[in-house]
């Protein structure tokens, strides 16, 4: 299990991630990390509240991301949503973040901030 | 289907190939769900499926309608479209098999999921189709208690 209490705030903080959208809020608590391009993957076997982490761009990362009860999506080596997918992913409370990183390097800095992926039952 | 008034009823339209309104319905149910009031696993629960349908329509059909019904029990919700329909309705079902074009896959969808998505996060599941016609694919949730957990 993580070390308790990391926040969003914490995650920007200590992945130096940049956030897209607008004033949210970022203390909530983040458990879980999902990592993957693959939206019914993200589906089928996320935890809600999970980080997502993907360098999939349109809006149906966005959609997904509502839909699957995510705390925030962070978008890796430095790729960037156009402006409608920021303004539905501020209109549904989900912060989008990026990072220049990589996907498998900013799943090392957030496996070191304490943080760990879906638990395998909760998507069986 | 049960016999007592449901609760809530409403139908809704998906058009087909119309990428950048996917997910509108689903999220409306979610939302209509969230306001009853119901458990957060059961909303996810049904908003999941939803999407998983509403994407199959979106990818592979012509249009559907989609009718939403919450009993005192259950939440039923029937995707019944018009479209290609299913050659081999168990072979759709095993993880992986897809018939999806590249640019479906290039936005996340499309690697064989979706019926199986659609299973795993509804307490039942029935699939009818006819090839060069359509498919009808509806599914409930339980509410009772808390929604008594995928499959």
């Amino acid at each position: 299990m993580n070390r308790p209490g990391v926040t969003l705030d914490n995650v920007v903080a200590g992945c130096a991630l940049q956030v897209l959208t607008g004033p949210a809020d970022m203390s909530r608590r983040i458990d879980t990390v999902f990592a993957s391009d693959l939206m019914s993957d993200v589906l089928a076997f996320s935890t809600p509240g999970a980080l997502l982490v993907t360098g999939l761009t349109n809006v149906q990362t966005v959609v997904t991301a509502d839909i699957a009860d995510v705390s925030g999506v962070v978008f890796t080596r430095g790729k960037r949503p156009d402006a409608e997918c920021v303004e539905r992913a501020a209109a549904a409370g989900i912060p989008l973040l990026s990072t220049r990183l990589d996907t498998f390097t900013l799943c090392g800095e957030l496996y070191r901030l304490g943080l760990r992926g879906a638990r395998p039952q909760d998507g069986e | 289907m049960s016999e007592t008034q449901p609760r809530y009823t409403r139908s809704f339209h998906v058009r087909g190939k119309d990428f950048r309104g996917a997910g509108s319905v689903s999220t409306a149910i979610k939302a209509v769900l969230r306001g009853l009031g119901f458990a957060p696993d059961v909303v996810r629960r049904a908003a999941i499926a939803s999407y998983e349908a509403e994407m199959n329509v979106v990818i592979y059909a012509f249009e559907a309608e989609v009718t939403f019904a919450v009993e005192s029990d259950r939440v039923e919700i029937v995707f019944q479209d018009r479209g290609p329909g299913i050659a081999d309705v168990n072979q759709a079902m095993q993880e992986g098999f897809s018939t999806a074009p590249r640019e479906v896959r290039e936005m996340g969808f499309g690697a064989g999921m979706g019926l199986p998505n659609i299973r795993r996060n509804s307490d039942s599941l029935d699939i009818t189709t006819t090839v060069g016609e359509g498919t009808r694919v509806a599914f409930e949730i339980l509410t009772a208690g808390r929604g008594a957990g995928g499959k």
